[in-house]
């Protein structure tokens, strides 16, 4: 049926680009935090962490990343199932692998990479599956 | 133990009781008309406005300090594995509380992807 292939494209579209956004922000939030430094727990030292952090461009990135994060999870779940969403989301964790050899030249074990490819054969299973199983409205209609 | 596991309820509970929240929020909004900025900053405008969302927002606070804690306490490799379950959890509440059919391939993808992510976080 065309409109449950448009629906699937949308979804996994969608997918895709919540994963990328949590994944660079995560990194980004990652180096900027090494940049600012182990945080002290004091007083002061929790004020100049603070102030080093929101003077740095990465904490910036990062935040924007992860807003386009919650942004795309949110839009998709308006109309795809949660139980869809939540577990084709897990490809994030091949994706970290795949861009901690790549990019950050990490040794991963035998044991972890068993691990992305068990996640990418259930990512792939629940993919195959309808994205969406219940009644949902579009936001003109609801309004 | 007894605060382990009391704080691993709360870490799984907490995040996918905040997820679910947030999507029965978002479904009660409805889908954006189209996926354009004007479109999708109303649906977002919307979705700020509801109460679904900031409970959702509120639960998963609290799943990530049991997060935290038990990170003080347990190697990471213990932590993230033990909270693959939630993943399990999640599709059961999917299935009782948003009303989704989980179809067996979904359920045994459901269980692959727990599996994976418990190997992949203890590797």
């Amino acid at each position: 049926m065309p409109s449950e292939r448009k629906l699937r494209i949308k979804t996994l579209v969608m997918v895709f680009a919540l994963v990328i956004c949590a994944n660079i922000g995560d990194l980004t939030l990652k180096r900027g935090m090494t940049e600012i430094g182990a945080v002290d727990l004091s007083a002061a030292g929790l004020a100049h962490s603070l102030w080093l952090s929101m003077t740095n461009a990465k904490i910036w990135i990062g935040i924007f990343f992860l807003v386009g994060f919650m942004a795309s999870y949110m839009t998709v779940l308006s109309w795809a199932d949660y139980s869809y969403v939540m577990p084709v989301g897990a490809f994030g964790y091949a994706m970290l692998t795949f861009f901690a050899v790549v990019v950050l030249h990490e040794h991963v074990s035998p044991r972890r990479w068993i691990g992305v490819l068990v996640v990418c054969f259930g990512v792939l299973l629940v993919g195959m599956t309808k994205p969406r199983t219940t009644e949902t409205q579009t936001l003109d209609k609801a309004a | 133990m007894t605060a382990t596991i009391i704080l691993l309820g709360l870490l799984i509970c907490g995040s996918t009781g905040g997820e679910i929240s947030i999507a029965h929020g978002m479904k009660t909004i409805g889908e954006p008309a189209a996926l354009r900025p004007k479109a999708l900053l109303r649906f977002l405008g919307r979705a700020l406005r509801s109460g679904s969302l900031w409970i959702g927002i509120g639960l998963m606070a609290v799943s990530f300090y049991s997060l935290l804690v038990l990170l003080s306490w347990h190697p990471v490799s213990f932590v993230i594995p033990a909270s693959a379950l939630s993943s399990v959890v999640g599709t059961l509440g999917a299935k009782y509380i948003l009303r989704e059919q989980i179809s067996r391939a979904r359920w045994a993808g459901v269980l692959l992807v727990c599996g994976g992510v418990a190997l992949v976080a203890g590797g």
